[in-house]
């Protein structure tokens, strides 16, 4: 006999509520084991934070020294130093993140405009699938592109031997700098908000903007700001979603951004464009060898944590942002 | 009836200037500037792969190993490394594809408690755009626990916690919001009346989904699945950190596939990073062809979901 | 600065376009013709109109050319839309495009202001004057704000209600104006629309939240705030109820002696309401045009009158 069929009255009922179960307790151990994991982040982390304070997140010191004590101190939990100041690090990252943010924002806008609505039939359909390919690049590849081309390209050509000549003491200036990651960075999540944008821009109604051109408004104002406006939502969406990935991006920072934990200073001029850094992810990917430390472990996951939560705190972000857009009916 | 004047009418207001205020014309111009730009770079970038990726890509390459050595003639092919995505992201996608389907069935079916179905959702969200390198980090820690150490191999009672195993646990996770999310949505998608209409002929929630409305959102699933795979063979940083970076796979014992499976190997991602110039084989040609194929790989995954999209749309109806 | 040719004014005489107002027709006579002029008295004529509540519009005193539509064909790639149609638009009177589905009314509205251009494959010979102007050489965006339309669906923006109106003052201008500045225009608009009581305390409420027939009131005042020359409506009231039907109906009325209106409806009895002149399409030809009293009471078409009698739809 079937045992869909409802004639088996009893088991039809009790076969739903065993389903229900069995997938509720599924999505129960699911949800839960990834909790358990954020937790045990933290959890571990603590030991960090717990000896530096607020002083953790502050400047003081040179990291790189900071990295190897704590690499050197060993198994002993006694005996272990945890003093870490990861400004530098902060610093790094902030910068960017939101210069390839603001950058891409503002190209993606405008070349996703450009992609709804002005440009030629043909252009569009190659356009479209390109984004989306872009967008699915591995990031070792832009590494590899950023290494290969970007970081010459800039040591040999964009800094001069006298600016080189003028840091040497301190730092080395090769090419692989602020400017190097920037450039990349930008590269690689233009394409991931470009595509966002597109789609909120394609779902605003068409009705608005023939009813805008009907009124005499010319074509590039009513998309501006009918258009523009309407997709507002998408607009964060994506933005929230290409940062996510710009903090989080491990490899390919690691590759182009110089490696040496160093806090590049406006002050320094153009300079400043080139000096190397590393930001946090990269620094977790450089320091792997050492986790047996238990300092070690628990600076890395001083930094895990912080890039934990400076992602979930995007991710809530861009899931408020979607609220008015569900309201509007143009759901991603 | 009286003949009306002819200046009874409404004033209209003189036309002042043109259509276009400068400021349009700036915008329009910027966007074709930028849209033609953007075009230039993804040509630029395109072209460059494919140039590099034939020049440096040979058959041989394909079907030889890793070797360790010190002149680039004899540092042999990608075999193994190839292999290594294929069997990741088979790996990954065999846990995170029936798992995340399992949730977004629970999630648009059934949701109870509220509670449960809101967390759930928010921690896809964030897994959505979690750093791969917090999970690579995790996971060095959890498998490298006693109770994981059937999962790698252990020497001298410390457990190694690299292998296969602990590399496709992580990367399901990378993959399963892209399942949970689009099966979710392809669930959604199919209006009310085709489940009334199957509970109507006496089927259970659970029957239904799996003869009705799983089959319906077959696209979906396809494309969540491909999407899931895209990302996790694109991944590097939890490839660096639990595949343990041989060259060759490195079996933990001589039991066939589990053996192969609990010992440490690379993919391709790991590959590049290595013979890329900041890493330690520096080998750039390599690199490149390595890069190549990856490439085509993920091309390939972005051509299937674009083939299963465009068919769904012209296969399915409601009415 | 454009320079306008001056309208042509034509003064009507008396009989001329308007309904003669004996007292009969003042009464409701449902389904019977009696007092319909052209009818033999004794009940329902064949392939006479349905002639319900006497005619409200009361002839106007104004009529001033405005366009003129000179032997417009319009293709869609192979599908010709319009064949060759030939009428004058006229400040003063309300032209009523009428005809069954696909009989080429609204693409003969749209190509009055050049909307029938962003379709791709569209095509058009002939010529179609604004004053005198061939359109086709005007700027597009130009022409449209002289020649407004409003459309089926009621379309406001997601904005308030005051910046609906305001949208298009302050888009049409070089610079964006005050808001001081524009607030009398946009007060003056919705006031002509018959909605400023309804919306005078809640300006900056959303205009999505009004009522299907205060939204498409407010696309009213919004195409009338650009102060046109001539006002397209595309079928407005078919979304709405009889009352804002009504509310609609008596605005156009109103509004007719400041701006030309042309209004395509599937409604014959919104036809015979409002309308001053009536055009009959008939897959895509002009099958007859001549005033209301004419086409309503003794049309000369044979095809005319099967519509107009309900032979077809």
């Amino acid at each position: 006999m079937d045992e869909d069929d409802l004639l088996g009255r009893d088991r039809g009922i009790s076969q739903d509520q065993r389903a229900e179960l069995g997938l509720g307790a599924l999505v129960f151990v699911v949800v839960g084991l990834l909790l358990a994991m954020f937790a045990f982040v933290l959890h571990e982390a603590w030991a960090s934070f717990a000896h530096n304070g607020l002083g953790w997140f502050g400047p003081g010191g040179s990291v790189d020294q900071q990295i190897q004590a704590i690499a050197n101190s060993g198994q002993l939990k006694e005996a272990a130093i945890y003093t870490f100041h990861a400004w530098p690090l902060i610093w790094s990252t902030i910068l960017t993140t939101a210069g390839a943010m603001v950058i891409a924002f503002v190209a993606s806008l405008f070349i996703a405009v450009f992609i709804v609505e002005f440009a030629p039939q043909g252009l569009r359909r190659i356009l479209e699938p390109v984004v989306r390919l872009l967008a699915s690049v591995p990031s070792v590849i832009y590494g590899l592109a950023g290494v290969l081309v970007i970081v010459p390209f800039i040591g040999n050509h964009l800094i001069t031997q006298s600016e080189k000549a003028s840091v040497t003491p301190i730092i080395q200036l090769s090419g692989a700098s602020l400017l190097a990651a920037v450039l990349i960075l930008t590269v690689m999540i233009a394409p991931i908000m470009i595509a966002v944008f597109v789609d909120g821009l394609r779902a605003v109604p068409r009705g608005w903007l023939e009813g805008s051109l009907a009124l005499g408004i010319n074509q590039w104002r009513t998309f501006w700001k009918v258009g523009v406006r309407t997709a507002r939502p998408a607009l964060v969406a994506g933005t929230v979603l290409a940062t996510a990935r710009a903090l989080g991006e491990a490899i390919m920072l690691s590759m182009v951004s110089g490696g040496v934990p160093f806090a590049p200073n406006p002050i320094d001029g153009l300079i400043f464009f080139f000096e190397p850094s590393q930001p946090l992810a990269a620094t977790i990917i450089r320091n792997t060898e050492a986790l047996n430390s238990p300092a070690m472990k628990a600076t890395l996951y001083a930094i895990a944590a912080v890039l934990l939560f400076s992602t979930a705190m995007l991710s809530f972000i861009g899931w408020a942002a979607k609220q008015p857009m569900r309201r509007y009916g143009m759901v991603t | 009836m009286t003949t009306a004047p002819a200046a009874a009418v409404r004033p209209r207001p003189a036309t002042t200037g043109s259509v276009y205020r400068l400021t349009d014309r700036i915008g329009l111009g910027l966007a074709w500037l930028l849209g033609l730009l953007f075009c230039a770079i993804a040509a630029a970038i395109v072209i460059y792969f494919l140039i590099e990726g034939i020049r440096y890509l040979r058959p041989s390459l394909l079907v030889t190993n890793p070797a360790a050595a010190t002149s680039e003639g004899q540092t042999g092919g990608f075999l193994d490394p190839m292999l290594g995505t294929l069997i990741i992201g088979f790996m990954a996608m065999a846990i995170a594809l029936p798992v995340g389907v399992a949730m977004a069935v629970w999630l648009s079916e059934f949701g109870r408690p509220i509670a449960l179905a809101r967390v759930t959702e928010s921690v896809v969200e964030m897994l959505a755009g979690e750093p791969s390198v917090v999970l690579a980090l995790f996971g060095l820690v959890l498998f490298g626990a006693p109770a994981l150490g059937f999962l790698s191999q252990t020497t001298h009672g410390v457990v190694l916690g690299q292998s296969f195993f602990a590399t496709a646990g992580m990367l399901s996770i990378v993959g399963l919001p892209m399942v949970v999310a689009n099966v979710r949505e392809g669930l959604q998608a199919i209006p009310a009346h085709v489940r009334e209409a199957s509970y109507a002929l006496g089927k259970t929630k659970i029957a239904t989904t799996r003869r009705v409305l799983l089959p319906a959102a077959r696209p979906s699933v396809a494309t969540g699945a491909m999407l899931g795979l895209g990302r996790v063979i694109s991944d590097t940083a939890i490839v660096l950190l639990l595949m343990g970076g041989t060259l060759t796979f490195q079996s933990a014992n001589s039991v066939p596939v589990l053996g192969l499976l609990r010992g440490t190997g690379d993919t391709l991602t790991g590959y590049i990073y290595y013979n890329a110039p900041t890493g330690d084989g520096n080998q750039p040609s390599k690199a490149y062809a390595a890069a190549f194929v990856l490439m085509l790989m993920v091309l390939a995954v972005n051509v299937a979901v674009d083939y299963v999209v465009s068919r769904s749309r012209k296969a399915i109806r409601w009415s | 600065m454009e320079l306008r040719k001056p309208p042509a004014v034509r003064r009507l005489s008396g009989n001329e376009g308007s309904v003669p107002t004996t007292g009969d027709t003042a009464s409701y006579t449902p389904r019977s013709n009696a007092s319909a002029p052209g009818s033999n008295g004794n009940g329902h004529r064949p392939g006479a109109p349905f002639l319900g509540p006497a005619r409200r519009a009361a002839p106007s005193t104004v009529a001033i050319d405005r366009m003129q539509v000179e032997d417009l064909s319009v293709s869609y790639g192979e599908k010709p839309a319009v064949k060759s149609v030939s009428l004058p638009i006229r400040q003063g009177e309300v032209l009523a495009l009428i005809g069954p589905s696909g009989c080429g009314k609204t693409t003969l509205l749209r190509s009055l202001n050049r909307l029938t251009e962003l379709t791709r494959g569209a095509s058009f010979s002939g010529r179609v004057t604004l004053d005198g102007a061939d359109i086709a050489t005007m700027e597009a965006t130009a022409l449209r704000r002289r020649v407004t339309m409003v459309f089926q669906q009621p379309n406001p923006f997601p904005m308030s209600v005051f910046d609906n109106v305001a949208y298009v003052l302050r888009e049409q201008a070089s610079r964006r104006p005050k808001r001081s500045a524009v607030r009398g225009a946009v007060r003056d608009a919705l006031a002509r629309a018959g909605l400023l009581d309804e919306v005078a305390d809640g300006l900056d409420h959303p205009a999505l939240r009004l009522s299907g027939g205060q939204q498409q009131r407010l696309c009213i005042a919004r195409a009338l705030a650009a102060e046109p020359e001539v006002l397209l409506l595309d079928e407005p009231c078919s979304a709405l109820d009889p009352v804002s039907t009504r509310l609609i109906e008596d605005l156009i009325i109103k509004l007719r002696e400041d701006v030309a209106v042309v209004i395509v409806t599937h409604n014959l009895q919104q036809a015979y309401r409002i309308a001053d002149y009536v055009a009959f399409m008939y897959l895509g030809e002009l099958v007859e045009y001549g005033s209301a009293h004419r086409m309503f009471g003794t049309p000369r078409e044979h095809r005319t009158r099967e519509y107009i009698g309900g032979a077809f739809g």
